[in-house]
């Protein structure tokens, strides 16, 4: 470890702090002072631009205009050339077992399985957690995955599925369990495909059920105390009321959880490329995008898939942010 | 609201008498606990297995499961932490990490309070247009954007050699304003207006305004901000490997994490003990200042 350069990369660091702040700050001044210079008229119609501007310009930069260029190169070959749907016909035939399609199955599984799961979860969490007065102790250690990084969350569950053979002694938590308790044949769980997709997802729900728990414990204690006490003086039963009020007051919370859950499943990349790099039959749409693009240098099915993606996305989007809204505005 | 404490509570006069019913409310008071402190341990098992693995010898993990380290004999090392940090690069990864989510915090934060400032408390043509697009952009995938920006770079000379993190910063700046520009607007379109009147009554300008009002009266919410993006660019793996790609010299700790999972294979040893490592920063952030990233999470769950 080369101490020298580690110092003057520190200096480096303390530079960039000290400076990035500064020229923002510059700028924000420096743009007052040019509005100034105008007529006092004039002034409220410029000043909004110089605050908006640099937000506007970098996500033109790196949002809207890049997906439209997306867009467009999905219709042209490695070459440039236009070739209309031909990417599209590469990536969407053969089904059910070619091109895309196989991700596109995958991708349906998370959606499903991940988001239902993650809401039942967090739901049954923030119910039986919101009863016991250490409530904010387990809650911390069941979000703590939420902390660390996927390909960390990665790592963890590799090793909880780590394969020895038979009569060996297994080391992976997952086939301890199998082996020990309920005496069967250890199972490789990542490269078989009966079980590989389900042990990907699983991993995935351990480190968002946290997330759902947060937000529907939140949604849960907003239900007016008054509401449940009255239902127990008239002796209904906790699963009556579970079923009859909380259940239905919490829905638009659900449903906004939901439908972010099928985003982050669509988008699904770093769980897959770390534990599998997406073979063995458990390839995802953005792991295919990112191996076309950088492993078949084929830019043009790669945009071809993200566009698949967006329009997968958006619905899902739009009606996530309408229910948002429906849920903010109750407030 | 403790339902069961309340349930189990019982009157004196119950507590005179043992009756079925009262039975049957202790147990559901037992069930309780037992269920809620078995799911957490449960919970807690892979990332257990994780960290009891990093103390271990390579020949150990490669034969035994990490509950046999819990027993007699001790086996605990600290080596595989001595080699991660020496020989495979970890700790100059930690300090591209750092390099990296620094300033692609602060820009994005910055940008953003200017936008949402204006978005809340000035009026100018499109303004409702203009905030619902940038919000909207919360639907792209960022997929989408990569190839293009990454062309653009390349044909600039953007890249790692020439700018060093500048690209990345960029990048990550323009993928976290919708999200930044939402949380921070709805956070000043709440504050009173007679703040501004006041102020204005007083002659104050609008950079007076700004930073003598509304910056410090939204701390809480850009504290919010800046954790959340901090933990999401710390943690992020795909920004990262494209816009500044896998060679040592220049990867992030989630790079170089993922690298060491290619490269060390069975290697658990180093793997558990870099896994680990990576995973310290965000640990401290999020428990030190879990409040304020539950905020940021409460009050948008629409990142992607």
């Amino acid at each position: 470890m080369d101490v020298g350069l580690l110092l003057s990369d520190v200096v480096t660091l303390v530079v960039v702090i000290v400076a990035v702040p500064a020229v923002l700050a510059g700028y924000i001044i420096f743009g007052e002072y040019l509005v100034r210079l105008f007529p006092d008229r004039i002034r409220g119609g410029v000043r909004p631009w110089i605050w908006v501007g640099p937000a506007l310009l970098f996500v033109a930069g790196y949002l809207v205009f890049p997906t439209i260029a997306t867009v467009i190169q999905s219709f042209e070959n490695a070459a440039g050339n236009w070739v209309g749907l031909h990417n599209y016909a590469v990536q969407l035939g053969n089904f059910p077992n070619g091109g895309a399609w196989i991700a596109i199955r995958n991708n349906v599984l998370w959606l499903v399985l991940y988001t239902l799961l993650v809401l039942f979860f967090g739901l049954l969490l923030a119910v039986i957690f919101d009863r016991v007065p250490y409530e904010s102790i387990v809650k911390s250690l069941i979000f703590m995955p939420m902390a660390i990084s996927s390909v960390a969350l990665g790592v963890i569950w590799k090793f909880m599925y780590t394969y020895q053979p038979p009569d060996t002694p297994q080391t992976g938590t997952m086939n301890a369990v199998v082996v020990n308790l309920f005496h069967l044949q250890p199972i490789t769980w990542l490269s078989d495909p009966n079980v590989n997709n389900y042990a990907l997802i699983t991993a995935g729900i351990w480190g968002i059920v946290g997330f759902s728990m947060v937000i529907l414990s939140a949604a849960l204690k907003g239900i007016p105390t008054d509401l449940l006490e009255a239902a127990r003086v008239d002796g209904a039963g906790e699963i009556t009321i579970f079923r009859r009020i909380i259940f239905p007051l919490m829905m638009p919370t659900v449903v906004v959880v939901g439908t972010t859950l099928v985003i982050f499943a669509l988008k699904a990349f770093d769980i897959v490329y770390v534990m599998t790099a997406g073979n063995f039959g458990t390839d995802v749409l953005a792991n295919r995008m990112y191996k076309l693009l950088f492993q078949a240098g084929n830019p043009g099915g790669a945009s071809a898939v993200a566009v698949v993606l967006l329009l997968a996305v958006v619905p899902v989007l739009i009606f996530n942010l309408r229910q948002f809204q429906a849920v903010e505005s109750r407030r | 609201m403790q339902v069961s404490a309340e349930a189990a509570a019982p009157t004196n006069a119950k507590a005179d008498r043992i009756t079925p019913v009262s039975i049957l409310e202790r147990f559901q008071g037992v069930v309780l606990h037992v269920a809620v402190i078995l799911l957490t341990v449960m919970w807690m098992i892979p990332a257990l297995g994780l960290l009891i693995s990093s103390f271990r010898p390579f020949t150990d993990i490669a034969h035994t499961g990490w509950w046999v380290a819990l027993s007699p004999p001790f086996h605990f090392t600290l080596d595989n932490y001595a080699q991660v940090l020496k020989e495979q690069g970890l700790v100059h990864s930690l300090f591209n990490s750092f390099m990296i989510s620094i300033p692609a915090t602060i820009i994005p934060v910055t940008v953003a309070a200017f936008a949402a400032y204006a978005f809340s408390w000035m009026k100018f043509p499109g303004r409702n247009f203009l905030f619902l697009a940038l919000v909207g952009l919360l639907a792209v995938p960022l997929q989408l954007s990569f190839i293009p920006v990454l062309s653009a770079y390349v044909k600039i000379g953007l890249t790692p050699n020439n700018w060093g993190f500048v690209g990345v910063w960029l990048a990550h700046t323009g993928y976290g304003l919708p999200f930044s520009v939402y949380l921070l607007a709805n956070f000043f379109r709440a504050l009173p207006s007679d703040l501004f009147e006041s102020a204005e009554i007083d002659g104050a300008g609008t950079l007076t305004v700004f930073f003598r009002i509304v910056l410090p009266l939204s701390v809480p919410a850009i504290a919010s901000l800046v954790i959340f993006q901090f933990l999401w660019i710390w943690n992020d793996l795909l920004v990262a490997l494209i816009y500044v790609g896998g060679s040592e010299s220049v990867a992030p700790v989630t790079v170089q994490l993922a690298n060491l999972t290619n490269s060390l294979g069975q290697g658990y040893n180093l793997l558990t003990a870099a896994a680990f490592l990576s995973m310290i920063i965000p640990l401290i952030v999020f428990v030190s200042l879990q409040r304020y990233f539950v905020r940021g999470i409460l009050a948008g769950s629409v990142k992607g």
